[in-house]
């Protein structure tokens, strides 16, 4: 299973840990703008939930509180965005922003003297003689548990929006609030749920990053994941399976060049470093082309919602 | 009317001190941009400690209160300045090799500012002076250590940027290794950023999966050590900052930039009148390279034999590069006992025989 140096074995295994964070944030953020709201902040929920979830971890000395805490954390600075932009009508694209600047901010400032420790170990989840099984054992079956939840999430969330009442509902609200509201239903707090949902795994993203990928704390340590987040839910037009395609694609890219360039590779490493973000530009003009209706996203996304009548 | 205040503002404070520097200062405002943030417990926290250091020593005679982390290089590294430089700092150390065309620009506007830039070479105005470590010296320390401690014969290197100070580390790492270790390959990594934890933990876990199994960093976090940590028999060092936390084991030694007693040596000659254009390169000598508590992870013939190296570096008697050598593509470098000068080293843009993979340009 060797190409050019690379265990593919080992590669896909680490592609599936590298892209959690993402995955997370973009599954979160995909719902939001199903819902109709554009959250910019995901980079600050995410630092927030890292740094929350962290020393939430540390302190507890388990792990799984850790995530629960950098949930409520990314959720916290949710209810703060739904607060500016559902109640006192704000615009969404400042008040994200603002979102990621504070929660950078305020990050670095819970942060100070949790520089260097080390937190508890995530361990992985004993499958068994699952993970003896050649290839696909340590592809599939040697994670911790995030990542299984990760993918469950996709498939959950996928279900969600497809075949139940209430996420009929949801993208009711996202495709024109006007209708949905004469309709009866709740737009704003239909919505303002959708962002506190978006927040809680953008924060839990967050944590796997300071729990798992790097296990430590410091300052900035998402540096940009939540953007990629972002992309990835346009790159992924609001479809489930597309954003955990794209989460992986990314992330895939991102570590097969650092692979190929450990293993010698012979490829100019420019073109390496180049490549992840190359490839995603490729396959959104290769989605998007051909396509009708501005590939998928909802119609009264960003737009704010007052009910006047 | 506010623009006006400033530029008025601005006129004073430019007047004031032209007038004073000949007969020194009696109070200095030193001022400092970082590339990272103070936290990133590697390069900027150094350079903050430094900076600490300054306000500790000169006390009233010095603010040093003024600093803004994690400064892009580019375009926003030159607008921190000029208005550093317009709030009254009366020197400012810009503390990334990235920051150099923003320095000599916002210097040009401001003659009467003094900037320092660490790890730059371009001194365009009288009063842009550069300063640096030879960090390449405790390369040789550390790469000595690398190999004698590794099992697989091969050593990662994690680089930033492919620029001379990261090549002149490879370069003297490798050597030093060959040195002890005939059978040792270096893989070098470019993370293209001096700062990005995540990043930087992949590189480590791509080096890993590899077969390394000794890893020197030349990025800011200490992510890679964490990544190293969960691996057992995986070695690395502390780079730039002590990064004490990973004792004994994976961080078995470190490179320490001590940057204290050069900015307690500048701001004082701006207090005294004395201050002058300079370019500052020290090395082990000189303390601004130190080589971090070796832990009793390194057998103690490793370690015995990483001191000697130190102490020879330090005491003269031994040059990291020193010929007979060649280059990468076979041709002859230094010559029996030859060492490169100064303006060599500083450019330093190829690999020594024996390392493969090419530079990015």
């Amino acid at each position: 299973m060797d190409i050019g140096g690379i265990n593919l074995v080992t590669l896909l295994a680490t592609l599936i840990v590298a892209s959690v964070p993402i995955l997370m944030a973009a599954l979160g953020e995909m719902v939001v703008e199903k819902s109709g709201t554009l959250n910019l902040g995901v980079e600050g929920m995410m630092i927030m939930g890292a740094v929350t979830g962290f020393v939430v971890a540390v302190t507890t000395g388990n792990p799984v509180l850790g995530f629960l805490g950098g949930a409520a954390a990314g959720a916290a600075m949710a209810g703060l965005f739904a607060l500016l932009t559902q109640v006192l009508l704000a615009n969404q694209v400042a008040s994200g922003l603002a979102l990621t600047l504070f929660g950078l901010g305020l990050s670095s400032l819970m942060g100070q003297g949790w520089n260097g420790i080390r937190p508890p170990l995530t361990g992985d989840v004993p499958l068994g003689p699952l993970a003896d099984i050649p290839v696909l054992g340590p592809i599939l079956f040697s994670h911790d548990w995030m990542v299984y939840l990760s993918l469950i999430l996709v498939v959950a969330i996928w279900w969600f929006l497809r075949a139940t009442r209430a996420g009929l509902i949801l993208r009711a609200v996202g495709e024109s609030h006007e209708a949905a509201h004469a309709l009866g239903y709740k737009v704003r707090r239909i919505r303002t749920g959708a962002i506190l949902f978006g927040g809680a795994m953008a924060g839990m993203g967050g944590a796997y990053v300071s729990l798992v990928r790097v296990p430590q704390w410091t300052d900035g340590i998402t540096s940009g994941a939540g953007w990629i987040a972002l992309a990835i839910v346009v790159f992924a037009s609001w479809k489930p399976w597309r954003v955990l395609m794209g989460a992986w694609l990314f992330g895939g890219i991102s570590v097969l060049q650092l692979n190929l360039q450990a293993a010698g590779s012979r490829i100019p490493v420019e073109y390496l470093t180049m490549s992840p973000y190359i490839i995603t530009i490729l396959v959104l003009v290769l989605i998007s082309s051909g396509r009708g209706r501005a590939m998928g996203a909802p119609a009264d996304l960003g737009k704010t919602f007052h009910a006047s009548h | 009317m506010k623009r006006r205040l400033l530029l008025a503002t601005a006129a004073a404070l430019m007047a004031l001190p032209a007038a004073s520097f000949a007969q020194g200062m009696d109070k200095v405002k030193a001022c400092f941009i970082y590339v990272g943030p103070v936290g990133d417990g590697g390069w900027t926290y150094q350079h903050d400690l430094g900076r600490q250091a300054l306000a500790a020593e000169y006390g009233d005679r010095v603010d040093a209160t003024t600093y803004q982390e994690s400064v892009p290089e580019g375009a926003d590294s030159e607008r921190v300045m000029t208005q550093m430089a317009l709030s009254g700092c009366n020197i400012i150390f810009a503390t990334s090799f990235g920051y150099m065309d923003a320095v000599n620009n916002v210097a040009a506007k401001f003659p009467n500012v003094k900037f320092e830039h660490a790890t730059g070479y371009r001194r365009d105005h009288a009063n842009v002076s550069t300063y640096d470590a030879r960090f390449y010296e405790g390369r040789a320390v550390t790469g000595t250590m690398a190999g004698l401690m590794t099992k697989s014969d091969k050593i990662g290197y994690i680089g930033s940027f492919p620029i001379p100070e990261n090549i002149q580390g490879i370069n003297a790492a490798y050597l030093a290794a060959k040195k002890v270790n005939p059978d040792a390959t270096m893989s070098v990594v470019w993370a293209y950023t001096w700062f990005d934890p995540a990043k930087e933990a992949d590189a480590a876990r791509a080096l890993i999966e590899q077969g390394v199994d000794v890893i020197l960093q030349h990025t800011d976090s200490t992510a890679p050590l964490a990544e190293a940590a969960k691996t057992p028999g995986v070695v690395g060092f502390g780079q730039a900052s002590d990064m004490a936390e990973f004792k004994p084991s994976p961080r078995v030694a470190s490179i320490i930039d001590n940057w204290a007693p050069y900015y307690i040596e500048r701001v004082g000659a701006l207090l005294d009148g004395t201050y002058e254009q300079g370019a500052t390169w020290a090395g082990i000598a000189g303390g601004e390279v130190e080589i971090g508590e070796i832990t009793d992870a390194v057998p103690a013939e490793v370690k015995t034999k990483a001191q000697e190296v130190r102490d020879a570096i330090a005491a003269g008697t031994l040059h990291p590069f020193t010929g007979p050598l060649k280059k990468q593509d076979g041709s002859d470098w230094l010559a029996e006992g030859e060492t490169p000068d100064d303006a060599e080293l500083a450019g330093m843009n190829f690999y020594v025989e024996g390392i493969t993979g090419e530079i990015p340009n």
